[in-house]
């Protein structure tokens, strides 16, 4: 046992490099060919099927199923990519089962899906295994489109233009392209560097370049995109994060789950990387739970995840929740922080445990405090501001039908725009169908 | 509990079932484990003359269909007769009908087309102690293109002759093996009954081609580059070899004659269709090859569960079957039925909607939420539905109670009347 393992505080190291190593392996492997044709055979080929309804890119999932029984996974592989071109990655991250799998008429029936995210993933990884680019950028047009954010919406949205013939420039604000694809997304959901390859195959098509370190608001304007483009895409996700109420600032060992996460992701050695004996992560959603899981892997004693509603108001899915338990993490409902106690840092949080009544919540007489060395604030993400000020609805850029803003030759999509859930699949839909839009506007 | 004691043809076996003759049963290492699996009796994979044994291809020799999770539903093989001396075979016979004498055990012969050589093989066999033998008028690859097999079987007066040659020089039971690639089944079994055979065996396989190499574009098994058509046996072979069985059961020159039925059969419930379509046991030989010796206790043990829950005995299922078999004109046009779709039992997946609206009658509705309904105004209860349906006994068919309406049609159901007296029948005769 590393010597780091019950130190306290916030220390690197905790577990052996070896074990690390095996907590942030791939958590679902790729299917064997056999396993991929016994999934495969177990497709109905519904009508109009309900599992394409379910998916947000509403992916012709019964035709690639039955192109990869049929032996042939490249073609399902490029049904999946001219519906999702992340299609990779949304194999890899799409809760499933609240999605295509939570209706795929195999649930009615024996309560086990096809599994159609691996099935997806077995087919995208084989043809984004062979060199190239499946697809080819149309006829130049000479239009120019800025995209704004290098997430899955914006890269989404910047495939389907150069599919049309367009010149894309993306502005990142970041070092690196991706969004929550680098920075956000639990590792052992997309090891091995895939949101790079992917981004790098993405590129392939050509007619795209990525400008990193150039953040709208900061080096650039909207008004200066707007004159110097023939239409502008905003896809810059949810930047700013929520605090608490208990007011927190300026406390030691108390920060937000996602830069700890954005850390973790960009750790090249995750032994390096410190983490509390006593982990609490205060909020209900993925995050969250990908924050608190993350602590447990990288060696924490004890970690907690404090939602102040009842379980069925949680965002995370189900499954999340209890691969968040099976990992150790315990999860408490119905307790809201309301005092954060330490010497300069954190030693204790305490919290009280809430009601869900027709009024809202109410807080109870009940208190009880954990101990923690470390403490993460996952209670949502929210716009910086948004930039140009086009029109908000809810906190977000409102938009209408596919993306337009209130804003002439501006459109917005994925997690900054109001509408739909904030998963990247929604954003790659966003972007794809604001690119049609696009251009059914500037063609003659 | 159900007797499964079976009496074909004078030869007994603890139960109907044996293994068809074929590589199951190519030698006594085989048969002894089959016989220990609970076999009730084998027909030994087919003998030839004595001499320089025949040679087998040294490639592949069997082709496949695959179903759903490479379930083995047809098979194909361009295997010949055994490739073993006779010598060998004659000794290792004799042994295993020593050791088991309450088993059946009945011999399978192809040998050239003249009297001599059948008198000659059947007195090599006499002392094996065989309860029979079975003629292998059947097999259409290899030993056809030598004038033997199914070059015999296709030619009725063939089939009589060696059949009277052998009643002719054997005192044992005569079973002739059928082969289904003729157009009608009942001149080779009329054919053989005249030369005195005690019983028919069929199918042997059908000529058939499983699949074609879309790399080297020849048959599959592939040899060497070229491909020969070969035999197709197992599941999904089972209807032919039903309608053939069935056939012979109720022709009228054919009707009586006891037949051991063969072809797909993998379950006991395979094996009682046989049976109650006048099959007096069963054989079987891809079932065996594709799971095992061991498939046979379930059949003895299904067999005698229907047998008991039907308070029937052996003898009581077979033929049961056949008084129902009969012509397309005699089929009771003003039976009615109407599809019926179990709500509950749902689980919307519209296979049935796609059928029926792209391919048959439109009579099913998709209503909002995925509910999918019959309309019974257009429903003309071809059963389509039923048999795409994923969920066994999710829809099915409702009859019509006597004067009830059929709203497609606007009549009611009236009583039994069938196309010999149907107004459209040009040929109709007046209703009695
Ligand atoms: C921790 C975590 C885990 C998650 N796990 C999952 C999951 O498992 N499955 C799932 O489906 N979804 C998951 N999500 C949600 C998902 O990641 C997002 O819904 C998705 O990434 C949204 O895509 P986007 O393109 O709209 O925004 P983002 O991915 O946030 O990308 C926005 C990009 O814009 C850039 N940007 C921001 N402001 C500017 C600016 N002013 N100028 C230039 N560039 C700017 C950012 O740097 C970023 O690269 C998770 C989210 C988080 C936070
Ligand atoms: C590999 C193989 C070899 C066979 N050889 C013979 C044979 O030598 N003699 C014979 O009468 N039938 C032979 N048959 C046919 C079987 O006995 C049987 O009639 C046929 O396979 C149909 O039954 P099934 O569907 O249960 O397999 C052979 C079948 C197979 C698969
Ligand atoms: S993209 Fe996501 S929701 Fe759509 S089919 Fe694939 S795994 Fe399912
Ligand atoms: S719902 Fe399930 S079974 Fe039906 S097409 Fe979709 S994946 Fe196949
Ligand atoms: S085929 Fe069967 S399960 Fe599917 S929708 Fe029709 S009735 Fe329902």
């Amino acid at each position: 046992m590393s010597q780091a393992r019950l130190s306290p505080g916030i220390v690197p190291g905790r577990l052996a490099p070896e074990d690390l190593a095996l907590n942030f392996r791939d958590i679902a492997p790729p299917l064997t060919a056999h396993e991929a044709q016994v999934a495969a055979d177990r497709c109905y080929f519904c009508h109009d099927a309900p599992c394409i309804t379910a998916c947000p890119t509403a992916i012709d999932i019964p035709l690639f199923i039955r192109q990869i029984a049929t032996g042939t996974p490249d073609a399902a592989a490029m049904t999946i990519f001219h519906a999702n071109i992340l299609g990779g990655m949304c194999a890899r991250v799409c809760p499933t089962e609240n999605l295509c799998e939570g209706a795929c008429v195999r649930m009615e029936a024996e309560g086990r899906p096809v599994e159609i995210g691996a099935l997806q993933r077995h087919a995208t990884d084989g043809l984004m295994a062979r060199p190239g680019h499946p697809f080819r950028r149309g006829a130049p047009t000479g239009r120019r489109i800025a995209v704004v954010g290098a997430g899955p919406a914006g890269l989404s949205c910047a495939h389907r233009l150069a599919a049309k013939g367009h010149e894309v420039v993306i502005f990142e604000a970041r070092d690196k392209p991706g969004g929550l694809n680098e920075y956000g997304i639990a590792s052992y959901k997309t090891v091995d560097g895939f949101a790079q390859a992917e981004i790098e195959w993405l590129l392939g098509i050509g007619g795209i370049t990525i400008e990193t370190g150039k953040a709208l608001g900061r080096d650039l304007t909207l008004e200066g995109l707007t004159a110097d483009y023939d239409a502008v895409f905003l896809a810059i996700g949810l930047g700013a994060t929520n605090a608490l109420r208990t007011g927190d600032e300026g406390i030691g060992n108390v920060g937000d789950a996602v830069d700890f996460i954005a850390e973790l992701r960009q750790a090249a050695d995750l032994a390096g990387l410190a983490v509390g004996r006593d982990v609490v992560v205060i909020g209900g959603g993925m995050t969250a739970i990908d924050a608190a899981v993350q602590s447990k892997l990288l060696g924490a004693e004890n970690v907690t995840m404090v939602y102040r509603r009842g379980q069925d108001r949680m965002t995370a899915s189900r499954h999340e929740q209890d691969h968040a338990s099976a990992s150790g993490v315990r999860i408490i409902h119905n307790a809201a922080p309301v005092a954060i106690h330490g010497d300069g840092a954190v030693a204790e949080v305490e919290f009280c445990y809430t009601e869900d009544s027709p009024e809202g919540l109410v807080m109870t007489d009940q208190r009880f405090r954990l101990k923690a060395d470390q403490l993460f604030r996952a209670i949502g993400q929210r716009l910086d501001e948004a930039p140009g000020s086009p029109a908000l609805e809810g906190g977000k850029i409102a938009v209408t039908g596919p993306g337009r803003t209130s804003l002439d030759k501006v459109w917005a999509g994925g997690d900054c725009a109001a509408g739909g859930d904030d998963l990247t699949v929604t954003a790659v839909a966003q972007g794809r169908d604001a690119a049609e839009d696009i251009h059914l506007s500037l063609s003659p | 509990m159900a007797d499964l004691r079976s009496d074909f043809i004078g030869i007994k076996s603890p139960n109907p079932f044996w293994l068809a003759s074929a590589p199951p049963t190519d030698k006594e290492y085989n048969v002894r484990r089959a016989f220990q699996a609970g076999w009730g009796g084998v027909v030994w994979k087919t003998l030839g003359s004595e001499g320089p044994p025949v040679v087998n291809v040294n490639g592949p020799r069997y082709g496949v269909i695959h179903g759903n999770d490479r379930r083995v539903l047809g098979l194909n093989n361009i295997e010949l007769i055994t490739d073993r001396p006779l010598e060998v075979n004659l000794r290792e016979i004799k042994q295993v009908k020593r050791d088991y004498p309450d088993r059946a055990l009945v011999i399978s012969l192809m040998v050239p087309c003249d009297e001599d050589s059948w008198r000659r093989i059947l007195s090599q066999i006499e002392d094996t102690g065989a309860d029979g033998v079975e003629l292998n008028f059947g097999c259409p690859h290899g030993m056809s293109e030598r004038g033997m097999g199914s070059a015999v079987g296709q030619v009725p007066d063939y089939i009589e002759m060696v059949t009277r040659w052998v009643k002719q020089y054997s005192r044992m039971p005569c079973i002739v093996k059928l082969t289904p690639n003729i157009t009608d089944i009942c001149k080779p079994a009329e054919a053989a009954r005249r030369g005195g055979a005690d019983a028919v065996s069929l199918i042997n396989t059908i000529n058939s081609i499983t699949s074609v190499d879309l790399d080297l574009f020849a048959p599959q098994p592939t040899i060497d580059g070229k491909g020969a058509h070969g035999g197709y046996c197992g599941p999904a072979v089972k209807p032919i070899a039903l309608s053939m069985v069935s056939e012979i059961a109720r022709g009228a020159d054919t009707r009586g004659l006891p037949i051991s039925g063969i072809g797909g059969i993998t379950t006991w419930r395979d094996a009682a269709e046989f049976m109650a379509l006048g099959a007096g046991n069963v054989q079987v030989c891809t079932a065996a090859m594709t799971y095992g010796f061991k498939v046979v206790q379930d059949m003895i043990s299904g067999l005698r569960d229907y047998l008991d829950s039907h308070e029937m005995g052996l003898p009581d299922l077979i033929g049961r079957a056949v008084p129902n078999v009969t012509d397309w004109r005699y089929l009771n046009l003003n039976y009615v039925t109407k599809a019926v779709i179990d709500q509950d039992a749902c689980i919307k997946c519209g296979r049935c909607y796609a059928a029926c609206e792209d391919t048959s009658h439109q009579a099913i509705a998709m209503k909002p939420g995925r509910i999918f309904e019959v309309i019974e105004e257009e429903c003309v209860a071809c059963n389509l539905c039923v048999d795409v349906c994923p969920v066994e006994d999710c829809i099915t068919m409702r009859e019509l109670e006597p004067g009830e309406l059929d709203r497609r049609t606007g009549i009611r159901r009236a009583d039994y009347a069938n196309w010999t007296t149907h107004p459209n029948n040009p040929m109709a005769k007046a209703a009695e």
